[in-house]
């Protein structure tokens, strides 16, 4: 179990950041013609900065859009940040000075994931706009994220597990070593459901995270009449007529 | 931890026939967002192009027969060729923030004009072909082939969106559902599925000038008309020339300023603040057209080969400004676009750009709206107002799509919504402003705009106004609102034809030049 689990990870991770890559690299490369910010919008590259440092941070556009829908958006990816934050500690030795610090926010973290994401799954169902635009994939999505949560969460406060010989496991797979993994069983859940997120990430609408920083409506600069903004195949329109 | 409840529209009509005649929804009580009444719009669609109307623009005279696989490779080359279209296909995580931003949802009910679910007639198609998730699990993921039924929606609800970005200002990644719509038209048009409305008027700019198909001649009847009515107006000779070679400034405005109203109240206003001014301007009838209807079915051909007639007539009459009249598509087009499509801006190095910077004057902007002009003009005390002349005149504004979302003026961010009402209040004593959360970048499309403007869609255009005629009913009766002014043609133009089946006169709508043209202080007469 412990190689299956080895290879699991392994694959997963290279799956995770080749397919993640190589749709990156496919947005790189795809040229934007026209400027199009929505705008009101910053006319410098550092205006563009804060502006999708807002989007990160606080979500601007969506707390404009829909206040229980950014509270519970909002409240999970906090809930999610502090959890990843915790987490370093499973691959890091020594633990940093600050996730060692942090460690009791990543709790009320998994508290928050969780009850965002049940917010978020109710009113995929409760309000009808949103069911109707709501795809299998799209309940899954939350389903999946609610079981690694739920199943963190109960090793935290129920079924614990040796977290140390967990530890021992990872930091083994990063110097290429096959050590022993604890067989219980919500730690078996757990981690086979997050190396699921991974193997989907970059098939999915997870992709969403490293979109909004090639969204050219958030990501231009409103300057078209300050600096000649044109691509490669547009500026070979200039030199014929019509 | 629901959202607002839903409320039943009390008048929600059912799918009309098409002979029945258009009659104007309800207003909601509170904004309640609509209880879905799915395909309540699916018999709204605009004519469809004929032969001659697409051939003349390079499409396809009717659908092709392999029309399935030549759409599809459309659209992968459309996805390589935009960033836009390939990040939005991808981004979306279907939140439903834009879900109740749509005029047209809001108006109809009908769930494909929310604008996720517009996308996704086209996204449900690309996850099919584009994506590993669509190959393998199409029903999982949404993913559908593009049926001959699928294609007729697209025809229908790619012509219930007026283009106007409302919902990319609430999608958390800036998702533009126009960048879809035009890449949905594109696409359209490339197997020979277009509308007639707009490919017409398109032709009518290529072989006439303008979209109003005005010839040179008839165009010089009516300014020369319009220099009379004027003089016997005001007693002062302002002109509206034509083609003059060396003025300083060329004027491109949307044909309808010609002669419609009341639109042609705007352009008596331009000249009127040049001759004030003492400014030599002129119009010319190869650039008789600020309209650019390339942009919306997104074709960048068609986009790039109206504004150049914008450049070659800057260069045959070697003016040094290039200003733009009232009109809510070409200012986008204008600002956002024409440094791109054909040099008219700063900062081209390239030699096609350095040709037309060397002529003109780099100390302005270019180019610039008419309401930068004049608002500049204000500002260095240029011109003089009897601001009691508009005082018969409760006033409010209406933002324009184009110009809220997808441009700016003067310097800074909002100078769109700034410059207009400054000038308004520099010429005018009783201003008030709509609802917030409709106005500014919230501001809700007139419902006809987009290349949407036609007869066949009316009942569309009557439901797409709702929300702007709620907000505008709401200063009518609580504070006696009796003009609500706009900078946009198709704004005026639509809401001159809704707002009798609203209960309102239609000239309650007019232009801020109409304002300036009113008060404005010649000096002579």
């Amino acid at each position: 179990m412990n190689h299956a689990f080895a290879a699991l990870f392994y694959f997963a991770t290279a799956v995770l950041v080749a397919g993640v890559a190589a749709r990156v690299l496919l947005w790189w490369k795809a040229p934007a013609p026209l400027k199009i910010p929505t705008t009101p919008a910053p006319t410098t590259t550092g205006g563009v900065a804060l502006r999708l440092a807002r989007e990160l941070v606080f979500f601007e556009s969506l707390f404009r859009a829909n206040l229980w829908l950014w509270a519970c958006g909002w409240v999970f990816h906090v809930g999610l940040a502090l959890v990843g934050l915790r987490h370093l500690r499973y691959f890091t030795e020594p633990v940093w000075g600050l996730v060692a610090w942090m460690q009791p926010l990543g709790i009320l973290g998994g508290l928050l994931m969780a009850a965002g994401l049940a917010g978020l799954w109710l009113r995929r169902w409760a309000v009808q706009r949103i069911r109707y635009i709501s795809t299998p994939s799209d309940h899954l999505m939350l389903a999946l994220l609610l079981l690694i949560a739920a199943s963190g969460l109960a090793m935290k406060f129920v079924f614990h597990t040796d977290v140390l010989a967990v530890k021992r496991f990872f930091i083994g797979l990063m110097h290429l070593q096959v050590l022993p993994l604890p067989a219980d069983g919500p730690l078996v859940v757990h981690l086979s459901l997050v190396a699921l997120l991974m193997l989907i990430f970059p098939f999915s609408k997870l992709l969403h995270a490293p979109g909004l920083f090639f969204s050219p409506t958030r990501n231009q600069a409103d300057d078209p009449r300050e600096r000649r903004h044109q691509a490669a195949w547009a500026a070979r329109l200039d030199v014929t007529k019509g | 931890m629901a959202d607002p409840t839903t409320v039943p529209t009390p008048t929600a009509p059912a799918a009309k026939p098409a002979a029945a005649k258009p009659v104007a929804p309800a207003l909601r009580e509170f904004g309640e967002i609509p209880v879905l009444q799915p395909g309540s719009m699916a018999g709204s669609k605009p004519y469809v192009a004929n032969e001659k109307i697409q051939e003349a623009i390079g499409f396809p005279g009717a659908l092709v027969e392999d029309w399935h696989d030549r759409a599809i490779g459309k659209m992968g080359e459309l996805l390589g060729r935009y960033r836009s279209l390939q990040v939005f296909m991808d981004a979306c995580v279907h939140c439903g923030a834009c879900t109740d931003k749509c005029h047209y949802f809001l108006g109809s009910g009908d769930p494909k004009n929310m604008p996720v679910a517009r996308q996704e007639l086209m996204r449900s198609v690309y996850r099919r072909h584009f994506t590993l998730a669509g190959k393998l699990f199409p029903k999982l993921v949404g993913a559908q082939d593009l049926t001959r039924e699928l294609l007729d929606d697209w025809f229908n609800y790619y012509h219930q969106c007026s283009e106007c970005r409302r919902c990319s200002v609430f999608c958390p990644y800036g998702i533009d559902t126009a960048e879809i719509t035009m890449a949905g038209r594109e696409i359209l048009d490339s197997i020979g599925y277009g509308q007639k409305y707009g490919n017409e008027i398109i032709g009518k700019v290529h072989r006439i000038g303008n979209n109003l198909g005005l010839p040179g001649p008839a165009l010089e009847d009516t300014l020369l008309g319009l220099e009379e009515d004027v003089k016997e107006d005001t007693g002062a000779d302002v002109k509206y020339p034509l083609d003059v070679q060396g003025a300083e400034v060329l004027l491109v405005t949307p044909s309808a300023d010609f002669f419609a109203e009341p639109h042609v109240e705007s352009l008596i206003g331009y000249g009127k603040v040049f001759h004030a001014a003492g400014i030599s301007w002129t119009l010319s009838s190869k650039a008789s057209e600020a309209g650019n209807f390339g942009m919306f079915i997104g074709n960048y051909e068609q986009l790039r080969k109206i504004a150049l007639r914008i450049r070659e007539a800057a260069l045959e009459l070697g003016v040094k400004r290039i200003v733009v009249g009232e009109c809510g598509h070409a200012w986008r087009v204008a600002y956002s676009f024409w440094n791109t499509l054909v040099g008219i801006g700063a900062g081209g190095k390239d030699p096609f750009a350095i040709e037309l910077q060397r002529q003109l004057d780099p100390r302005y902007k270019q180019p610039m709206h008419i309401c930068e002009l004049t608002w500049d003009l204000i500002q260095e005390g240029r011109l003089k107002f009897d601001k009691a002349k508009n005082d018969h005149r409760i006033i409010t504004f209406h933002d324009s799509c184009n110009v809220a979302r997808a441009s700016r003026m003067g310097d800074a961010p909002g100078g769109q919504f700034e410059i207009p009402r400054a000038i308004i209040r520099a010429v005018a004593n009783h201003y008030v402003e709509m609802a917030p959360g409709t106005t500014h970048e919230k501001t809700f499309c007139c419902g006809g705009g987009g290349g949407l403007l036609t007869d066949e869609l009316m009942d569309l255009r009557l439901k797409g106004a709702l929300p702007r005629m709620e907000a505008l009913r709401q200063v009518v009766d609580q504070q006696g609102v009796n003009f609500m002014a706009t900078i946009c043609a198709i704004c005026k133009a639509q809401f001159s034809k809704v707002l009798p089946y609203y209960g309102h006169k239609m000239q309650l709508v007019g232009g801020v030049h109409q304002l300036v043209s009113t008060a404005i202080r010649l000096g002579d007469g």
